[in-house]
C-alpha cells in the first residue's frame, strides 16, 4: 500500500485517468485514421481512374468524330469533284444547286462551293461571299492543295475575313488540274468541339501545329500557353494522354489530349480537378466530418469513461485499504488472544503454588502450638485475603484464556447472553476504573446465532469500548440488553446503550466509514466502527445508531437466526 | 474408611512439595511425581496406589497419555485431572478416556479432598465386588 492517503483528486489517479484517456484515444483513433485513410486513398486511386477513363473516353468519341466528320465532309467533295465534270462544276448554276442540296443532306455546314484552276484562279463560285475570279495563287491552302490528291486546311481568315478552312480536292481533265474546295462552317465544327462540356469547367479546343486555335476556347487561353501545351503534346508516342498539373492559380488542371486529323490537329480537354472529382471531394468531406465527429465523441467516451473507471479503482483501492486494515486488527486481536493465553498460563502455575503454600501454613496453624498466638486471628485474616486473591487471579487468567480461545473467525452456534456476559466481564474491570458501570438485560432462552464469536466479540468491545472513551471523564452507565426483534423477523437483537455525551448529528452518517474519527491523531484509526459494520453486514445482520447529544448513544444490531424448528433440538442439547 | 493411597503427578516440584505436605497432614499416603515417565514407574512399583491427581499439562508425556496408559494397565485406579486452563475439550476428552473428575488449578483443597475421597469409595467399591464375585465363583465351584 501506498503510504499516501491517496483521494481520487490525487496525482496518482489523475496520472492514471491521463495514461487511460490516451491509451483508449490512441487505440481508437489509429485503426479508425488507418481505416479512414486507407479507404479515402483507395477510393481517390479508383474515382480518379474512373475519371479518367471516363474523360479519355469522352475525347477519344470527341476525336473520332470530329475524324469522322472531316472524313464525311471530304468524301462529300470528292465525290462532287470525281462524279461531275470540270465543265459541269465550271457552271455556276450547277453548283450552286449541288451546295444546296449538300445544305439540305446535311444542314448548313458547307458554307460555299469553288472550282479553282491550276493557276489559283476561281472559275466559279457557290455561296454567299462575292468571290468569283478571286485569285487563291499566293495562298498557302492553294499551293498545298494543288500538290496533293485532297487537302484539309488549318483554319484561317483567308480574303473573306472570317475563320473557316477549307477541304480541297483535286482533279484533271486532259487539259488542266483543278480543285473543288468547299468551305466549312466554322461554327457547325465549332460546335463539335464546344458540345464537349463536362461539369462547370471542363471543355475542350483544337490546336493546330503552329498552336493556333482550330476552335474558340470557351474561356481565355493565351496563345503562349497554348504552345506550350503543344511542344508537350506532339511529342506524345501515343495519340492520347491524361496529365494533371498544377495551374497558375494554384488550382490543379486535368489535361486530356488528342491527336486528330492525321496528327496535324490537337484535341485538348482540360477541366478543373476540383470540378472532375466534385464527387469525390464531396465524399471525401462527408467521411471526414463523420470522422471528425466520431473523433469526438471517441474523446468524450474516452474522458467519461476514464472518470468513471477511476473513481471505481480508487473506491475499490479504498476498500481494499481498509480490507488490510481489518486484516490488520483482526490479526492483532488473534495474536493479543494468543498471547493473553500465554502469559494466562504462564501466572496460573505460580498462582497455584502461592495458594497451595498459604493453604499449607493454614493446615500448620491448626496444631495446637500455635492456637493460642497472639496474632491468630490476622494469620487466618491474610492467609484467607492470599485465598481470595488467588482466586481472583484465577478468574482473570480464565477470562483471558476463554477470550483467547475465541480469536479465530470459525462459525459457530453461540449463546448470545454468554458471549456478552463474558464481554462484559473482560470489559467491566476497564469501565469500573472511568466510573462507569456495565448492566445487562437478557430475553432468556433466545435461539442459538450460527456467528465467529471471536468477531462478535470484537464488535461488542469496539462498542463498548466506544462508550466507555465517551464517558471516561463523566462517568455513566452502559446498558447491554437482547432480545427477539420485533421489527426483523427471526432476528435477535443487541442493543448497546449509553448515556454520555452523545454524537453530534453532523457526525451521525459518517461514523460508519472507514477512517473517520474523532479522536486526536494516533489515539484511532477510525476504523472500529467501519470494522463492525463490515463484520455485521458479513452475518447478514445489520447495525443501526441513534444518538442525541447530552443524552446518549443507542447501537442497535440485528442478527439472523435460523427457523425454531430446525434449532430448538439443538437448543435443548446444549441446555 | 482408612484413608487413600494417592500419586500426585505435575511438573511443577514447588506444587507438587506443598500439595503432598497438605494431603499427608490431611493423613493420606502420597507419592509424588514430577513428570509422566515417573508417574508409570512409580505405578509399576507401587501397586497400592488408588487415585492419580493428574496435571494435564506437562512437558514430554502429557496428561491424557499418562492417562490413557494408567486406563489401560490399571484400570481400577481412578484419576482427577488437574487443568490450568478451563478447556472443556480437554476435560471432555480426559472423562472420555476414564477419569474420574476434573479440577481447574488452582484448586481449593477442601473440593480436592472431597473428590480423592468420593474416587477412593469408587475404586473400592468396584474393588469388593470383584473380590465378592471371585469368592462366589470359588465357593460356586465347589459346591
Amino acid at each position: 500500500m501506498e503510504e499516501n492517503n491517496q483521494k481520487p483528486r490525487s496525482p496518482y489517479y489523475r496520472s492514471l485517468m491521463r495514461r487511460m484517456v490516451a491509451v483508449v484515444i490512441v487505440v481508437s483513433f489509429t485503426p479508425m485514421i488507418l481505416i479512414t485513410w486507407g479507404f479515402l486513398y483507395q477510393f481517390k486511386i479508383l474515382y480518379h481512374e474512373k475519371v479518367y477513363a471516363h474523360l479519355e473516353e469522352l475525347v477519344q468519341k470527341h476525336q473520332q468524330n470530329i475524324d469522322v466528320f472531316l472524313k464525311e465532309k471530304l468524301a462529300d467533295v470528292k465525290f462532287l469533284a470525281t462524279n461531275f465534270s470540270f465543265d459541269q462544276l465550271s457552271n455556276e448554276q450547277f453548283l450552286k444547286q449541288k451546295l444546296i442540296s449538300l445544305d439540305k443532306e446535311h444542314g448548313p455546314v458547307i458554307t460555299d462551293l469553288g472550282i479553282i484552276d491550276e493557276k489559283g484562279i476561281q472559275l466559279a463560285y457557290a455561296g454567299p461571299f462575292k468571290l468569283e475570279k478571286a485569285n487563291y495563287e499566293a495562298a498557302d491552302w492553294f499551293r498545298k492543295s494543288i500538290l496533293s490528291e485532297y487537302y484539309i486546311s488549318d483554319v484561317f481568315l483567308g480574303l473573306r475575313g472570317h475563320p473557316h478552312f477549307i477541304i480541297a480536292v483535286r482533279n484533271e481533265n486532259e487539259e488542266q488540274s483543278w480543285l473543288l474546295r468547299a468551305t466549312i462552317n466554322f461554327e457547325a465544327f465549332n460546335s463539335l468541339v464546344e458540345n464537349l462540356r463536362v461539369g462547370t469547367t471542363g471543355f475542350a479546343f483544337i490546336l493546330n501545329r503552329e498552336g493556333k486555335f482550330q476552335t474558340k476556347p470557351s474561356i481565355n487561353i493565351t496563345e503562349t500557353q497554348a504552345k506550350g501545351y503543344l511542344k508537350e503534346y506532339m511529342q506524345l508516342k501515343d495519340n492520347r494522354s491524361i496529365t494533371e498539373e498544377s495551374h497558375l492559380n494554384g488550382q490543379p488542371i486535368i489535361h486530356v489530349s488528342s491527336l486528330l486529323k492525321n496528327e496535324e490537329w490537337l484535341m485538348i480537354f482540360q477541366q478543373n480537378a476540383s470540378d472532375a472529382f466534385r464527387d469525390f471531394i464531396h465524399a471525401r468531406r462527408i467521411a471526414l466530418v463523420i470522422s471528425f465527429v466520431g473523433g469526438c465523441a471517441i474523446i468524450t467516451m474516452a474522458f467519461l469513461m476514464s472518470r468513471r473507471m477511476v473513481k471505481i479503482i480508487a473506491k475499490r483501492d479504498e476498500e481494499n485499504k481498509m480490507m488490510n486494515q481489518q486484516v490488520i486488527e483482526t490479526g492483532k486481536l488473534a495474536s493479543i488472544g494468543e498471547l493473553a493465553a500465554g502469559i494466562a498460563h504462564e501466572i496460573n502455575n505460580p498462582v497455584a503454588i502461592m495458594v497451595e503454600e498459604a493453604g499449607w501454613i493454614e493446615d500448620l496453624l491448626e496444631e495446637e502450638e500455635f492456637q493460642n498466638s497472639k496474632n491468630m486471628e490476622e494469620f487466618r485474616r491474610a492467609l484467607t485475603q492470599i485465598n481470595t486473591q488467588g482466586k481472583r487471579c484465577k478468574g482473570i487468567t480464565h477470562k483471558l484464556l476463554s477470550f483467547a480461545r475465541k480469536t479465530d473467525s470459525r462459525v459457530h452456534d453461540v449463546e448470545v447472553n454468554a458471549l456478552i456476559t463474558e464481554i462484559v466481564g473482560i470489559s467491566a474491570q476497564m469501565a469500573k476504573y472511568s466510573n462507569i458501570n456495565i448492566e445487562t438485560e437478557f430475553e432468556e432462552g433466545l435461539p442459538y446465532i450460527e456467528i465467529s464469536p471471536s468477531e462478535m466479540q470484537q464488535v461488542l468491545l469496539n462498542l463498548i469500548n466506544n462508550a466507555i472513551y465517551a464517558m471516561e471523564k463523566t462517568g455513566g452507565t452502559i446498558k447491554i440488553g437482547t432480545k427477539l426483534s420485533q421489527l426483523e423477523k427471526d432476528h435477535i437483537v443487541i442493543i448497546v446503550e449509553d448515556n454520555g455525551p452523545g454524537i453530534p448529528e453532523s457526525n451521525l452518517p459518517r461514523i460508519f466509514d472507514p477512517f473517520f474519527t474523532t479522536k486526536p491523531v494516533g489515539k484511532g484509526t477510525g476504523l472500529g466502527l467501519s470494522i463492525c459494520y463490515g463484520i455485521i453486514q458479513k452475518m447478514g445482520g445489520k447495525i443501526d445508531v441513534h444518538s442525541a447529544v447530552d443524552s446518549g448513544t443507542r447501537f442497535r444490531i440485528w442478527i439472523p437466526f435460523q427457523k425454531e424448528d430446525q434449532q430448538s433440538t439443538k437448543h435443548e442439547s446444549n441446555a | 474408611m482408612s484413608d487413600a493411597n494417592i500419586l500426585l503427578v505435575d511438573d511443577e516440584q514447588p506444587f507438587v512439595e506443598t500439595m503432598t505436605k497438605r494431603l499427608e497432614k490431611r493423613n493420606y499416603k502420597v507419592n509424588a511425581a514430577f513428570s509422566g515417565y515417573d508417574a508409570i514407574k512409580i505405578l509399576e512399583k507401587e501397586s497400592q496406589v488408588e487415585v492419580v491427581i493428574l496435571d494435564v499439562k506437562m512437558p514430554g508425556k502429557d496428561g491424557i497419555g499418562v492417562l490413557q496408559e494408567i486406563k489401560q494397565k490399571y484400570p481400577l485406579i481412578e484419576v482427577i485431572m488437574l487443568t490450568g486452563h478451563a478447556t472443556v475439550e480437554s476435560a471432555i476428552q480426559g472423562m472420555k478416556l476414564g477419569a474420574y473428575d476434573y479440577l481447574m488449578k488452582p484448586c481449593d483443597m477442601n473440593e480436592l479432598v472431597a473428590k480423592v475421597d468420593e474416587a477412593t469409595g469408587k475404586k473400592r467399591a468396584h474393588e469388593e465386588k470383584i473380590v465378592e464375585a471371585r469368592m462366589k465363583r470359588i465357593t460356586g465351584t465347589r459346591i
